[in-house]
């Protein structure tokens, strides 16, 4: 518990930091907001000339959107420590102060910095979420409800854990790599079409080896009360997510060899 | 008589040596540029699976091109992104934070002119060998994978290709003078924070690098290509896919020129204005 | 029962010619560095011990083991009964550090509020916090650095917060690494006099590597010195200069031209028009034997004793041990 309180201290100190210059913020927020939103133009534009497409509309690709955005958008915000932890911590040698504290390394890294420009990403996600209800005519009961809590967790979790392993893999190559940013960004993106667009090696990926496909198409398919056309169990669509929190807990792993190599070998 | 050639390589040398050096920085740079490369393709790859869903998949599909001409579309997109103007040249805004952009006045050259080649040139190297791995992995690779069908083609025919050429002379020349009306607001306002953020967004709708301009709906059709940004990779691109051809094709490259003009007149002006301002201020 | 133990400390690094990126994880060649062979010592409670050698002789990778940030490769550390490495997080609590080079504070805060922070990183009780804080902000003279943030703030200045922020939750043992490097004399004398004061008065065990010998002068009791990575003595200063370079100096001021003498057990090292500088064994020649010599026979103005440099001393010991820079 004491590591939550002082969380909210590390977050009350960063957002003084970046009230400062509220007008940076604010603008940096907006931008996140307006480019994330254009993408919703395209696929607008797409279904308008196209209609149904294998029997999914607007509104489906919204929900999905929308989910794995907010689900990017908290993981974010919580893993900007371990981003940039390359250039900042391992180049550097800082992490050596951070072994210095009485903490574990996860802690400090989370609330290393806490962005306020996710926020746009975040409400961008929360507006498409709106656009979705309207086009399907979604009614949001208690299932419907928590249901989307525990994708957009699961999302969390997977997000989170691949900012951990990009951040692992820093204690080899000393920068941060933006390979990863493929990943998790490109994970975004992929996550707004349903697997049927995809080839099966690519389908493949996205279900085992960066499991996106467990925190967007499987459970929204759950919300939708849709049966999966690939084939999918039944069974299997509401419980997807935690094979986000499975991830995870495998980043984990590999981010405590990480650290044991780094106390092994020095900076 | 081998004192004329002496005189050659002597004049050769420090540009020989500048671009090697040039060379050696960018080499430096390769893990940026092989995360940027992995990015585009993962984006371009994704993009041709979603249009062949559309295209094969939908209701009614009724376009003014054909799926191959989407595919290479998108190709020929990522190939060109460096030529687009994402935002200002990094060094102006280095320059106006520092308050070193005085320094610029006091050289012996006109600052628009001398912005806007660094512009260009900056754009087109970062530009070259980005679209040589595109092209290698998009339209050599993939045929040879078996994967045709998602491949970069080949233009139209050779007058289309020709006319390409012209026109992407033209993207480079819009793109740089874009560039320099994003510059001027940095200028202008001291920081590279707002219009850098708001800028790209305007680039990547309505140059048609999101989605081409003519997936639009039809009714929207003449305002987008009218609007200067479709000559940054629009207009180019359907020149190259032959579905501007002829007539429509010099129109277009016409329009590539108007833009161009008015924006080098706009910031032409802006410059003037700004920099006579700053050397008020004590820049 | 010794605070801090250590027996057969060694560490081997194998450092590769890395390369940035990608490619560094399919092109390596290793190089393997031996930085510590056979180290081993302990300390009481309450004990400052000053920790010298020639660059790369080790010291670091010591301070680091002792801190618990790395681990050796063979040998036994014990610190208040823990295993550092083992035992991270309830070790580091209990200790404080400082490196010269590196600062811990946050760089755009202002210091009282990385003070605060650090108060709840350290889960320090705040009644505690409060009056520990305050007693170190009077003995630092921090009173008008706290508002400012760590950027605006000069070496001197920081090196103080630096110094009073490591201490903020009472550590028993502190280790300091190269404290006063690049900082004025009377920062360097107000950091000195801190810790001397802070070590007699809270019974704080120190730790302290410098390259000034003058930190060790004015603080170490006891001086370590580590050169291959391996204890090439362990005993006072004193102990240790006597041991080394036990030469005093004569420096003698003539009225007219200083004369040619030759006295035995002394050697003439300087004459210069008035000046004269003579090198003397005190056990062969004691200083007033010398000095009753030279002054019987001729005009004095001007006499001084003097011990040879400890920058002298040091590198000399470094010398005799072929433990010069590695």
């Amino acid at each position: 518990m004491n590591g939550l309180f002082l969380l909210r201290r590390y977050f009350v100190t960063s957002m003084r930091a970046q009230l400062q210059y509220p007008a940076s913020s604010l603008m940096l927020a907006f931008s996140a907001l307006l480019t994330n939103a254009i993408e919703l133009a395209g696929i607008w534009a797409l279904f308008n000339r196209f209609g149904e497409v294998q029997g999914w509309r607007f509104g489906d690709i919204c929900l999905f959107f929308g989910m794995v955005s907010i689900s990017f958008s908290i993981a974010d915000f919580m893993s900007r420590g371990f981003d940039v932890f390359g250039n900042e911590f391992v180049r550097t040698g800082d992490f050596d102060r951070v072994l210095l504290r009485p903490r574990t390394t996860t802690l400090q890294l989370v609330g290393y910095d806490f962005r306020l420009r996710v926020i746009g990403r975040l409400i961008q996600g929360l507006l498409v979420l709106a656009v979705a209800t309207r086009a399907l005519d979604l009614h949001w009961g208690v299932g419907e409800v928590a249901l989307a809590l525990w994708t957009i967790a699961g999302g969390v979790a997977l997000f989170f854990g691949l900012m951990v392993l990009q951040a692992t893999l820093a204690f080899w190559t000393v920068e941060s790599l933006e390979v990863v940013n493929v990943v998790t960004y490109g994970g975004v993106q992929a996550a707004q079409y349903p697997l049927g667009f995809y080839t099966s090696w690519f389908r493949n990926f996205l279900i085992f080896v960066v499991p996106i496909a467990c925190i967007a198409y499987f459970p929204v398919l759950a919300i939708l009360h849709k049966a999966d056309p690939l084939g999918a169990p039944e069974w299997f669509l509401p419980l997807a997510p935690a094979v986000g929190f499975a991830f995870l807990a495998t980043s984990f792993v590999a981010w405590r060899f990480g650290v044991r190599k780094y106390t092994s070998t020095g900076t | 008589m081998a004192r004329p050639k002496l005189d050659l390589m002597n004049i050769l040398r420090p540009y020989l040596a500048a671009f090697a050096a040039r060379v050696k920085t960018m080499l430096q740079y390769r893990a940026a540029a092989v995360a940027g490369f992995t990015t585009q393709c993962w984006w371009g790859g994704l993009k041709v699976m979603v249009y062949t869903a559309f295209y094969r998949h939908s209701v009614h599909a009724h376009a003014p091109m054909t799926l191959a001409q989407v595919i290479t579309y998108t190709w020929l997109g990522q190939a060109l992104l460096a030529l687009q103007p994402w935002g200002g040249d990094p060094e102006v805004a280095a320059a106006v934070r520092t308050g070193a952009v005085s320094y610029d006045r006091l050289r012996p050259v006109d600052t628009y002119t001398w912005w806007f080649i660094r512009a260009a040139a900056w754009m087109s190297a970062r530009a070259l060998p980005r679209a040589a791995l595109m092209f290698a992995a998009a339209a050599v690779l993939l045929p040879l994978a078996g994967l045709d069908a998602w491949s970069w083609r080949a233009p139209a025919d050779a007058t289309q290709a020709g006319l390409f050429v012209l026109s992407l002379a033209l993207m480079i020349l819009l793109g740089a003078a874009f560039t320099m009306l994003i510059n001027l607001c940095i200028t202008a306002t001291l920081t590279d924070r707002g219009i850098n953020t708001l800028a790209p967004a305007f680039v990547i709708l309505l140059s048609g690098n999101l989605i081409p301009l003519g997936l639009f709906p039809d009714w929207i059709q003449p305002a987008l290509i009218a609007q200067p940004f479709a000559g940054m990779l629009d207009i180019p691109t359907r020149i190259y896919l032959g579905t501007l051809s002829g007539e429509a094709a010099w129109a277009g490259l016409a329009l590539q020129v108007f833009w161009t003009l008015t924006f080098v007149m706009l910031g032409r002006k802006g410059i003037a204005g700004v920099m006579s301002r700053l050397e008020v201020q004590g820049g | 029962m010794s605070q801090i133990v250590v027996e057969g400390l060694a560490k081997t690094y194998r450092i590769a010619e890395r390369q940035p990126g990608l490619l560094s994880l399919l092109r390596r060649r290793w190089r393997e560095v031996e930085a510590l062979k056979d180290v081993s010592f302990s300390l009481q409670r309450g004990e400052l011990l000053g920790f010298i050698g020639p660059n790369g002789a080790g010291k670091s990778t010591t301070i680091k083991i002792l801190s618990g940030i790395l681990r050796p490769t063979a040998g036994r550390v014990v610190i208040e009964g823990r295993v550092p490495f083992d035992n991270r997080i309830a070790h580091v609590a209990r200790i404080g550090a400082v490196f010269g080079q590196r600062s811990q504070l946050w760089w755009d805060l202002p210091v009282i509020d990385g003070f605060d922070l650090l108060r709840d990183i350290y889960r320090v009780e705040p009644t505690v916090y409060r009056q520990t804080r305050d007693e170190l902000v009077a003995m630092l003279r921090l009173e008008r650095v706290l508002d400012q943030p760590v950027r605006q703030l000069s070496l001197g200045q920081r090196m103080r917060a630096e110094i009073a922020a490591a201490l903020l939750h009472a550590p028993p043992i502190l280790f300091l690494d190269e404290p006063t490097i690049g900082l004025d004399a009377p920062s360097k004398l107000a950091v000195r006099e801190f810790v001397k004061k802070l070590n007699r008065e809270r019974d704080v065990t120190v730790l302290l590597t410098t390259h000034d010998m003058h930190d060790i002068e004015a603080l170490a009791q006891r001086v370590i010195v580590i050169g291959h990575g391996r204890v090439l003595a362990d005993q006072s200063f004193d102990a240790l200069r006597a041991d080394v370079l036990a030469d005093r100096r004569l420096l003698v001021d003539f009225a007219d031209d200083a004369p040619v003498i030759a006295i035995e057990g002394a050697q003439l090292l300087r004459h210069e028009g008035r000046s004269v500088e003579f090198s003397f064994d005190p056990r062969v020649i004691g200083a007033p034997a010398l000095i009753a010599r030279i002054a019987a026979d001729h005009a004095v103005e001007d006499i001084r004793v003097e011990q040879p440099a400890i920058e002298e001393v040091i590198a000399r010991f470094y010398h005799l041990h072929g433990a010069t820079e590695a």
